[in-house]
């Protein structure tokens, strides 16, 4: 730790116990970027499932649309240390998208529009815990924070949730994505604050 | 001043102390630091400074050393000019907070490519957004100080006349300081007597105050990342070789 | 906005001067995907995520990533094909034996 500058205590933040250790609470939404924003347009979006074997599963937007659609109210945390609770979200279900999806695949990277990727168990995808979401806070997600859809994977750190996601691959091996290369964790439990490689 | 060779060493954290502070404008405050190992530096090289909360909490920013250092009683002293972004981390603690005789850590000098050498004998303009003249008023003391005749041309973006940081130098050095024009743009209003409406710097600024690009002259523009996206593009439009015009940008909000 | 969030690759320095004992921000660099050659600072580095994103002005693409734990970093510069790093002038006669 650096000497302590008087009076310094930055960006209004509180560390309750509610919190995944090394998290902080904040009250805005904090726009991360890697690249720049790519602006899709709905026409031409698409989301594509590809299994092992070579067979791709494809949603247009009006596709993903007429799929049932689920709100969940969930806790997010970004491995940048900020939390914020209660964020309300719309989107498709993976189980919903996996389903008649023929794979035994135990791994998947999700790649996006704009070139990042993110890997991710296959298992973590199911069960309830990871959508295609296309609305925030009740309005149509902003680009900035990944619209038209990113996926959400809120039980793992956020960067795990891919922004302008495009689709996902299933492996039968795992292949580390963007930032999985780079350091981070493969998995990226939050409770177990599995930051980087190693932890 | 600092030799022209490049560094070679890492570069550590060390710790400074506000030695004074000037008020530049409403919301623009020149800090002068105490820095016991400071090597010295060439104009437009930054620092990164780094503050840390008492739970450990850290975060580090750079600012641009306004002008060549100064021995102090205690050591060498560098200034810094830190525009308040509202809403911001650093900068509003900096401003309000940050009193004199505390610590902070700084590392520098950093940035071996947006310099001016006063060996370099093409003629110079500098192009800046708000508090992009940092660096580039680094580069005028300079040039004064090593007594070069290199020709600087300054265009200064800013919103309101109270917002020019340096006001009164530049006043004096554009008068004094042979070789230098300084003209102004403002974007929001322009002071009473002023020829023409406020805009944002355009063609026809860069082609009466700048320099024409077969004297391929150096150029230097600076400021949030959007003023120096545009700049760059109008110079590059213009016929300025991209290789000739250095850039720093300060980030969405300069 | 989010298009103007980058800052130049002069700021790479401060970051990797923890790594490295020269100025790389001044190193010329090739541009794997593109080919491109130019000043490492003249990257367009992106600061608000994880680690640093250094990429391409030409492409886009990226070139360089450095992210930093409290304990390690991670270096990641497969974009770049090479280096061309400034050397001081060594003296021209050998030193004696
Ligand atoms: C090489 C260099 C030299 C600089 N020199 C100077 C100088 O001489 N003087 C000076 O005043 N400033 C300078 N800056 C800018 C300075 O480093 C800080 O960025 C500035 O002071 C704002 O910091 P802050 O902590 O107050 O604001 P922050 O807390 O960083 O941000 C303020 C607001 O902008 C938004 N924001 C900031 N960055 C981004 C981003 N990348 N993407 C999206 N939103 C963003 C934040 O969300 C917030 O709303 C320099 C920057 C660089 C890179
Ligand atoms: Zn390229």
């Amino acid at each position: 730790m650096g000497i302590v500058s008087p009076g310094f205590s930055g960006r209004p933040r509180s560390q309750e116990p509610a919190l995944p250790p090394g998290q902080y609470l904040t009250e805005d939404f904090p726009v991360l970027s890697a690249g720049p924003t790519p602006r899709v347009s709905l026409d031409t979006w698409e989301f594509v499932i590809s299994a092992e074997n070579g067979t791709e599963y494809r949603w247009s937007w009006q596709e993903l649309m007429a799929l049932p659609q689920e709100t969940p109210m969930v806790d997010i945390h970004c491995v940048t240390h900020w939390s914020k609770l209660g964020t309300t979200w719309q989107g498709v279900s993976l189980d919903t998208l996996l389903d008649g999806v023929d794979t035994g695949a135990h791994f998947a990277l999700a790649h996006s529009y704009g070139g990042y990727t993110t890997n991710l168990p296959l298992d973590d995808l199911r069960g309830g815990r990871a959508w295609v979401a296309h609305t925030f806070d009740g309005a149509p997600l902003p680009a900035e924070h990944g619209g038209p859809a990113r996926l959400l994977v809120p039980h793992l750190y956020f960067w795990k949730s891919a922004k302008w996601v495009r689709g996902i691959r299933l492996k039968t091996m795992d292949e580390p994505g963007f930032w999985e290369t780079a350091g981070y964790h493969d998995y990226g439990d939050p409770w177990r604050e599995q930051r980087y490689q190693g932890d | 001043m600092a030799t022209g060779t490049p560094a070679r060493a890492p570069i550590k954290w060390q710790v400074a102390r506000l030695v004074e502070r000037r008020v530049e404008t409403p919301t623009a405050q020149t800090l002068v630091l105490e820095v016991p190992d400071w090597p010295g530096h060439l104009p437009g090289q930054h620092v990164d400074v780094r503050l840390t909360a008492p739970d450990g909490y850290q975060a580090a920013r750079s600012y641009s050393v306004a002008g060549p250092a100064v021995d102090g009683p205690d050591g060498p002293r560098i200034e810094v000019t830190v525009q308040r972004v509202p809403d911001g981390e650093v900068s509003p603690y900096l401003i309000d907070v940050f009193g004199a005789g505390d610590p902070v850590e700084v590392r520098g000098p950093l940035g071996g490519w947006f310099i001016w050498r006063s060996e370099d004998t093409a003629p110079v303009q500098l192009v800046a957004g708000g508090s992009g003249i940092v660096p580039l008023m680094a580069m005028i003391r300079a040039r004064r100080a090593v007594g070069s005749k290199v020709p600087f041309r300054l265009i200064y973006s800013v919103r309101t006349a109270q917002d020019v940081i340096y006001a009164d130098e530049l006043r004096r050095r554009g008068r004094d300081d042979f070789g230098l024009d300084v003209a102004y743009v403002y974007t929001r209003e322009a002071p009473d007597g002023w020829r023409g409406e406020p805009h944002r710097v355009g063609l026809a600024d860069v082609n009466t105050h700048g320099w024409p690009p077969d004297l391929e002259p150096l150029t230097y523009v600076c400021g949030p990342t959007g003023f120096v996206e545009a700049v760059a593009d109008l110079l590059v439009g213009l016929g300025h070789s991209s290789r000739r015009i250095r850039t720093e940008r300060f980030g969405p909000t300069g | 906005m989010t298009e103007m969030s980058y800052l130049d690759g002069n700021m790479l320095d401060g970051p990797m001067r923890e790594l490295f004992t020269v100025d790389l921000s001044t190193a010329m660099g090739r541009c794997e995907n593109c080919g491109m050659t130019g000043s490492m600072a003249s990257l367009h580095v992106y600061s608000h995520a994880p680690g640093l994103v250094a990429r391409c002005p030409s492409c886009e693409s990226v070139m360089v990533r450095l992210v930093r734990a409290p304990d390690r970093a991670w270096l990641d510069m497969r974009g770049v094909t090479y280096l061309q790093v400034p050397m001081p002038m060594e003296q021209t006669l050998p030193e004696p034996l």
